[in-house]
């Protein structure tokens, strides 16, 4: 016979300690730390009306991205294209990634799709979503029973 | 050249570390943009990523050798919104090239357009190829 999930306690301590730092840093600095699960990078901005994303994709072509979002899933996807250079000319360096990228996130909450706006100036793209009407919280008033 | 059916694989922005005893004297973060540099006939083409910036927040200096880019965004605060999910940061670009003695420093031409910014440099007429012809002595 032997117990199951028989964990000695000072593990189970130092990962109760490991989630609690976790914790304290993600609220000092809720900005940082987030790796980018594929291209682009996104931030999130959220308030009860709706959110904001945006996302650095420089050199990629207003006309080349594609947003579509479906249930309370966005995506986005697009390419980037290199500079078209003559043959004998031959890279020195070379740091920047050309291709298509396709990335899709889920959204907090359902979103109105007829009035998503998506612009793009300087490589940055900005994409406002408004929050659906029937997922907006709604407040309900206790009414005094007589 | 590279092929475009490979999909895009970027790593997050570097940030500048300042050298010790160094500070920033603007308050937020500075990166160094990712670039490519190529060459045509007569001249060195430097692509480099400054997503954010415009014509108007960019400068281009050279001095002596070293020709330095630094272009300025400031962080964007969406009114009423609240940042919730961060994958990135915005902050200024700073990078610089050590220029060899075949550019003309006076003929450097700089365009931007959706985020990237494209460096003309073109080689001194000098300094392009030129036949040496060998008299017999």
């Amino acid at each position: 016979m032997y117990r199951r999930y028989r964990v000695p306690s000072v593990y189970r301590e130092m990962d109760r300690l490991q989630r609690e730092m976790n914790r304290l840093f993600e609220d000092t600095y809720p900005t940082r730390g987030h790796r980018a699960a594929g291209y682009p990078a996104m931030n999130v901005w959220t308030n009860d009306e709706g959110l904001i994303i945006t996302a650095e994709v420089p050199g990629v072509k207003p006309e080349d991205i594609d947003v579509s979002v479906v249930g309370d899933t966005l995506t986005l996807s697009g390419s980037r294209k290199p500079d078209e250079i003559q043959e004998d000319s031959r890279y020195h360096r070379q740091e920047r990634g050309y291709g298509d990228f396709t990335r899709s996130i889920q959204l907090p909450f359902l979103v109105n799709v007829k009035k998503v706006e998506a612009t793009f100036q300087n490589g940055v793209l900005n994409i406002s979503m408004p929050r659906a009407e029937e997922d907006k919280p709604k407040k309900i008033t206790v009414k005094a029973v007589a | 050249m590279a092929d475009t059916t490979k999909s895009i694989q970027e790593m997050e922005k570097q940030e500048i570390t300042a050298p010790e005893d160094t500070e920033r004297t603007r308050d937020c973060q500075c990166f160094v943009p990712r670039a490519d540099i190529y060459e045509v006939d007569d001249q060195i083409v430097v692509v480099t990523d400054v997503p954010g910036a415009s014509e108007a927040s960019i400068e281009i200096t050279v001095e002596k050798n070293v020709l330095t880019i630094n272009a300025y965004v400031d962080p964007v605060k969406h009114e009423g919104y609240a940042l919730t999910w961060a994958e990135y940061e915005v902050g200024d670009y700073q990078r610089s090239f050590r220029l060899s003695e075949e550019i003309d420093r006076n003929k450097i031409e700089a365009t931007i357009k959706d985020g990237v910014l494209h460096l003309y440099m073109p080689k001194a007429k000098e300094a392009q190829a030129r036949k040496i012809s060998v008299k017999a002595g």
